[in-house]
């Protein structure tokens, strides 16, 4: 796609801007420039669906809070004290919510992601914009909601006696591992929905089969040894894992299965970009 | 100086039919017809019933064309001859198939009022989010911000949600928005035809300004007095070709023509015992309809069985289907029975159209009064009374209402100092 349409220029400038408007290619480029020009109406849409999120609720941005923390009292009945499930010394409800952490934040940019656009049609097929800001803007609408529980995993860490060290200036660059995890894998889901509708039911499907693949509920210690390399293609192994060393100093590295993570989670991304664009010049014929 | 705006060469967009009712295929499908070729070709047996799958439609077909900058150009065509199509392509909402264009200049597209707004937030906060989306830039919002509240005139309600608005505000504050982007080229489908008559005024006013300032804008329309006021130059779209292009009053009067003399269909509309092919209304005194014009309305069907007592009835409506007037034509004839399958028409003359200028809407039913049998043809006609001189030289349009008086002043002016003897 050739458009180097530039809106950074002001208004009637002299030399005007050209859009050129050609049939779709097979190898689209990203468009980063065009996307860089639009970071307000990103700014935008992560603003609407986060205000718009919990209006009307009653307990509001408390939800965020409230989610993650119910699922740990569950886990921590069932998984910490009635079935005895490990925890690498740690107590378990810090264990779990730790884990549940950055899970949930995958969870949910990752749904929000996947049906992004079939949710933004009305804009889509109305108004010509970069089509990856609708899936972006649905992953950072999540790293709010992620930010805010944050706040209470440092409260029960308070209560617990657990003080993080140096490794805790991971923990931004493991969010974002999180984040373009569920965006690679949110980008080939959104395009795929658009084209299948089957792909939305598949979504809560797949999230809950994933958290079982990931060491949420238990440490990725009690995995066999022959699996690990296998286990550790799911990039979350290594992110969750990745928050438990840079907190809670357990497991002691997250070394190997980190470094797997990365690479799966920019192959993800890297392929996903390329789909989306690819598909992205249909999307208004048949979303 | 005529620098070019838009630049199209051999524009093409094609799209299946049989897509628009479910566009996106299931998983379920792909994976059945690969997994079989027996089981594809029943299906495709069963398909062939109401269509086959791999028809296409050019729904804008090699179109070029070229808009010097600062033109104000009316695109007008019937429905489904590619003018949302063609708009689609320029704001670049979707790609063509084949040809491709170039426009210079920011683009602001308003294909539909109000896009994108949240109806839990409120009115300056939708001002920024529909801005946004638009593509205005922050700053650019926040110079304007003011001017749109005031064209909105929502200023006491611009911290409430939206959805406590009226249809009427709602419509206001988003064509508000749109109507401030200052992008060098406007794309305008017909977004104007909602609101009430004020409104619509004071849209078309807002639209004259912005292409008074030197901004390329197309329009689209079916308001051909609208076309008249704000365009310069207009393109008439026929099966997703350019037919015709040039000075607004010639090529609006040479689309009506068009429209009202040939309202035959490429496929006859079915009812079940009427196969109508086409409805006219065409003035008997020229080309164009105007208001007082006597006037024909014809309607041509084959039946498919024998009609022993034909019946007609024809109502007159309003584009929003407001029933103006009707006509029966039992009141005035006893018709002749009609064969099965042969060409038939029935109509009416009438002596003077008592309709303003504007677009307005046929309706037709269908009858053999022997077997009381009434059909509707379950699809309205549109034809266009132009815009002329109604009373004494003066212009008038549709702010004036749909029924034309025929009338005179009384004989003997009085006037309360008159002094003169006449």
């Amino acid at each position: 796609m050739n458009t180097d349409r530039s809106v950074s220029n002001p208004v009637f400038s002299s030399v005007l801007s050209v859009a050129r408007i050609e049939p779709p290619t097979s190898w689209p480029s990203i468009g980063f420039r065009e996307l860089w020009d639009y970071r307000e109406l990103l700014y935008f849409l992560t603003w609407r669906d986060i205000k718009v999120r919990y209006k009307q609720t009653v307990l509001g941005a408390a939800w965020a809070v409230i989610q993650p923390l119910f699922m740990m009292l569950v886990f921590s009945l069932f998984f910490g004290k009635l079935a005895g499930v490990p925890s690498d010394g740690i107590p378990y409800p810090v264990f779990s919510f730790c884990g549940l952490l950055p899970w949930q934040l995958f969870a949910h940019s990752l749904t929000q992601a996947g049906n992004s656009l079939v949710g933004s049609q009305n804009l889509i097929t109305k108004v010509y914009f970069p089509r990856l800001v609708v899936p972006i803007s649905a992953v950072l609408g999540s790293v709010v909601d992620f930010a805010i529980a944050f706040v209470l995993l440092l409260g029960m860490m308070f209560y617990y006696g657990i003080v993080p060290g140096w490794q805790m200036l991971a923990l931004p660059a493991l969010v974002l591992l999180a984040v373009l995890a569920a965006l690679g894998v949110g980008l080939w889901l959104s395009a795929l929905n658009v084209q299948y509708r089957d792909v939305r039911y598949t979504i809560s499907f797949l999230v809950q089969f994933w958290m079982f693949a990931t060491p949420v509920a238990y440490p990725s210690s009690i995995v066999p040894e022959k699996w690990r390399v296998l286990y550790g293609l799911n990039p979350m192994v290594g992110v969750v894992d990745g928050f438990r060393w840079a907190l809670l100093g357990k497991p002691e590295s997250p070394g190997a299965p980190l470094l797997i993570s990365v690479i799966v989670v920019f192959a993800l991304l890297a392929g996903g970009l390329y789909y989306f664009r690819r598909m992205e010049q249909q999307f208004a014929d048949i979303v | 100086m005529s620098n070019l705006a838009i630049r199209c060469e051999g524009l093409s967009k094609r799209y299946r039919i049989g897509g628009y009712t479910d566009h996106y295929k299931v998983l379920r499908d792909v994976i059945s017809d690969a997994a079989s070729a027996t089981f594809r070709r029943l299906k495709s047996v069963a398909r062939n019933g109401n269509g086959s799958r791999n028809d296409y439609i050019w729904a804008l077909d090699d179109v070029s064309l070229e808009i010097t900058a600062g033109e104000v150009v009316g695109i007008i065509g019937r429905n489904g001859s590619g003018k949302t199509t063609l708009l689609k392509l320029l704001s670049r909402i979707t790609k063509p198939t084949r040809g491709h264009a170039e426009i210079h200049g920011r683009v602001g597209s308003l294909l539909e009022v109000g896009t994108g707004f949240h109806p839990e937030l409120s009115g300056r906060e939708n001002i920024f989010l529909n801005g946004a989306i638009l593509g205005m830039r922050k700053s650019e919002i926040e110079r304007k911000f003011d001017e749109i509240v005031a064209f909105a005139e929502v200023e006491k309600f611009i911290d409430t949600p939206v959805k406590r608005y009226s249809s009427g505000m709602y419509v206001r504050l988003a064509f508000g928005v749109a109507a401030h982007m200052e992008t060098e080229v406007l794309l305008v489908d017909e977004v104007l035809a909602v609101g009430d008559a004020q409104f619509q005024k004071k849209c078309f006013e807002k639209m004259r300004e912005i292409g008074s300032h030197g901004r390329t804008i197309l329009f689209v329309s079916h308001n051909m007095s609208a076309v008249r006021s704000i365009c310069k130059e207009a393109l008439i779209l026929e099966r997703g070709r350019v037919v015709a292009q040039g000075e607004i009053d010639q090529t609006v009067d040479q689309y009506l023509s068009g429209i009202n003399s040939s309202q035959s269909f490429e496929q006859a509309i079915e009812t079940n015992t009427f196969s109508v092919t086409s409805v006219e209304v065409t003035s008997v005194s020229g080309a164009v309809v105007k208001t007082f014009d006597p006037v024909q309305v014809r309607v041509q069907f084959v039946p498919k069985a024998e009609i022993q007592d034909p019946g007609l009835y024809v109502s007159f409506l309003t584009m929003d289907s407001r029933r103006l007037t009707g006509l029966d034509l039992k009141d005035f004839v006893t018709s002749a029975p009609l064969p099965a399958g042969q060409t038939a028409e029935l109509g009416f003359t009438i002596e003077s159209l008592p309709l303003m200028p504007g677009t307005y809407q046929i309706e037709v039913h269908l009858k053999d009064m022997a077997k009381h049998l009434i059909e509707f043809v379950p699809q309205t006609f549109q034809f266009e009374v132009a815009e002329t001189e109604v009373y004494g030289g003066r212009k008038l349009d549709r702010w004036f209402g749909n029924v034309g008086l025929r009338a005179q002043p009384l004989g003997n002016i009085s006037r309360k100092d008159a002094k003169s003897q006449r």
